[in-house]
């Protein structure tokens, strides 16, 4: 077990270091490389820009640059935003509330509706509701998004009026009611690929467990149909659901960007595609960092979380 | 007698195993369908159209579709909608096939490298793999278009370095697996190159997985593309493409919704289609991989 544990968290480190040098190829990669936040300044003549690469140490061998740069990271230096001067970190900070609270609610949604469409469609195998849910599946795979998303707000904001058509709260109200109101679109909307994925792999787990001899000694017992399958399947198929969950961390981070784009919804991906548009590229930097990092924290933990939990690995 | 061994070793191509149990896929031949009509519309529909795409009429502005004499309405310029949908269908789905194409390329020199030299090639190769899969698409993306000219090649190559992981983990596994069997041996005790086992020896039995993540791959790209053009960042107009179509589409949502619903669902046919048809091949090719 330690040394899994080990060796799980030396993964992580390795990853967390190519990461950093894809992230420092793409800073460079931008127009001005560093310098970019200077390029739209009028006052600025090529002398000035000379001596501010020579200050940053921007003529510095690239290798050094790098170390430089990843030392800084590590350190909690990720740079001032261009727009209103505050250190990159706290300007996430300001964000990563939003984006977690649809984050969480969406996969809270995904999990309970693909659960329980993956359940029915193995036990119902070749019904039609499992033929309907297996081509519903691959068609909401296919669905943009943000499309949903709009003619979600068409439906339910502009038609028929249940439900607000964007923003995290009323102003002036902001009462949990409030926020809660104003969460339901969103998240389902982000839900509905996570719901398609997490029923797919719930229909594949039970019919794995559905052939295991645990069940058939259940059954055999005499225990419920029932509780067979609450109890032995969805045990069963429960701790590659915490991988899973890992596993999907980029793809919910991209779906909440677009989502929160369309509903104007005050979290991370907002504000990446805002300091995209005001060129503020450390704000910009430090999210595309941000995100890797979390994907790869959040994968570590689902691991660890597994090891403990398995006591295959646990007792190994 | 003779029957039965034509059914045994198929003569034609068409005849074989995998060509029946893809036919025997209704879904997937429906998509086929589909992506044919789609394409072929694309192809001649513009020109049996009476507009331009970028004919610009103020006096039809607005006009819902199915009225007057254009077929899908006219956009907030008065231009035909119709005809933009079918140009814009050659954009992504010409940016889809080419990203595809580079990324099954670059994906499967990777894999094929990495997973028959081994050792610390194919590992630095898979981290690289993994680094790459662990920033959420659309971040790197976004960052990388905002870089780089968004011209429609760039964006082709843009949507390319964040698609091959995929299949390079998926050939790099199959590659690993194969390279311990009976004729590679053989290869290598003939004296072949290295080179000549990889790519004329182990790389067509491994065909089958790649023609299915190629498929899959069109449909990610085509999606992606709609994506960063739906933000702005993608194709740039007046060219125009299904994503950005739909990037101004929010604001008239409530007087012109069909500016929004057309695009989307021209977006959802193309890529459930490939989606269908990959599925198709999953099942002809055996592949077991729920990878994509």
């Amino acid at each position: 077990m330690p040394a899994f544990l080990l060796k799980r968290f030396m993964q992580s480190i390795v990853l967390l270091v190519i990461v950093s040098i894809i992230g420092f190829v793409v800073l460079n990669l931008i127009p001005g490389g560093p310098l970019a936040q200077y390029a739209l300044d009028p006052g600025m003549t090529e002398a000035d820009k000379a001596r501010l690469a020579e200050q940053l140490g921007l003529n510095r061998p690239i290798l050094v640059q790098y170390f430089d740069w990843a030392w800084r990271l590590l350190q909690g230096d990720w740079g001032t935003s261009f727009r209103d001067g505050n250190s990159v970190l706290s300007v996430i900070g300001r964000h990563v509330l939003a984006t977690f609270l649809l984050m969480g609610s969406s996969t809270a949604i995904a999990i309970g509706i693909g659960t329980w469409i993956g359940i029915r469609g193995a036990t119902h195998r070749y019904s039609i509701f499992d033929y309907a849910a297996t081509v519903g599946a691959m068609v909401a795979l296919s669905i943009p998004t943000f499309w949903f998303g709009l003619i979600g707000i068409y439906v339910f904001a502009l038609r028929l009026g249940w439900l607000p058509a964007g923003n995290m709260y009323t102003i002036g109200d902001g009462s949990v009611l409030d926020y809660l109101h104003h969460l339901i679109m969103p998240s389902v909307v982000l839900a509905l690929v996570h719901i398609a994925i997490w029923s797919r792999y719930m229909r594949t787990a039970t019919l794995d467990a559905i052939s295991q001899e645990f069940v058939k000694t259940a059954r055999a017992k005499g225990v419920t149909e029932r509780r067979v399958l609450m109890k032995h399947v969805v045990g069963c198929a429960l701790l590659p659901m915490i991988t899973l969950a890992g596993v999907q961390l980029p793809s919910l981070l991209t779906g909440a960007l677009v989502t929160e784009t369309v509903f104007t919804w005050p979290g991370m991906g907002r504000l990446f595609l805002d300091s995209l548009g005001y060129s503020d590229y450390p704000v910009v930097m430090g999210l595309l960092m941000f995100s890797a990092i979390l994907t790869i924290v959040g994968n570590l933990i689902a691991d660890i979380a597994v090891a403990l939990i398995d006591p295959r690995i646990r007792l190994a | 007698m003779t029957a039965l061994s034509a059914s045994q070793s198929p003569t034609h191509w068409w005849q074989s195993r995998v060509v029946k149990r893809f036919l025997s896929h209704r879904l997937a031949l429906l998509g086929l369908l589909m992506i044919g009509l789609l394409t072929l519309a694309c192809v001649v529909g513009p020109y049996l159209l009476p507009y331009d795409s970028l004919f610009i009429d103020l006096r039809a502005r607005f006009a819902a579709p199915f009225t007057g004499d254009h077929y899908l309405g006219t956009d907030p310029l008065g231009r035909d909608l119709a005809v933009r949908l079918l140009m814009a269908g050659r954009i992504s789905l010409l940016v889809g096939f080419f990203a595809m194409v580079l990324s099954i390329l670059v994906g499967m020199l990777v894999g094929v490298v990495g997973g028959y030299r081994g050792g610390w090639v194919n590992t630095v190769l898979m981290r690289t793999v993994d680094g790459f899969l662990s920033f959420p698409t659309i971040f790197l993306l976004l960052a990388l278009a905002a870089a780089l000219q968004p011209s429609p090649v760039m964006i082709t190559v843009i949507i390319a370095v964040t698609s091959w992981m995929e299949v390079a983990r998926i050939v790099e596994a199959e590659v690993r697996s194969l390279k311990e069997r009976e004729f590679v041996l053989a290869g290598r005790m003939l004296g072949l190159s290295g080179a000549h086992i990889m790519f004329r020896e182990i790389l067509p039995n491994v065909m089958g997985p790649i023609i299915v993540a190629a498929t899959l791959t069109v449909a990610r790209a085509i999606l992606l593309e709609a994506y960063i053009s739906f933000l702005g960042f993608g194709i740039q107009p007046p060219l125009p493409s299904w994503g950005n179509m739909l990037n101004g589409a929010q604001q008239y949502l409530d007087s012109a919704p069909w500016l929004a619903i057309i695009p989307g669902v021209a977006i959802t046919i193309a890529v459930s289609s490939f989606n269908f048809i990959g599925d198709g091949l999953r099942d002809a090719f055996d592949v077991r991989n729920d990878s994509f």
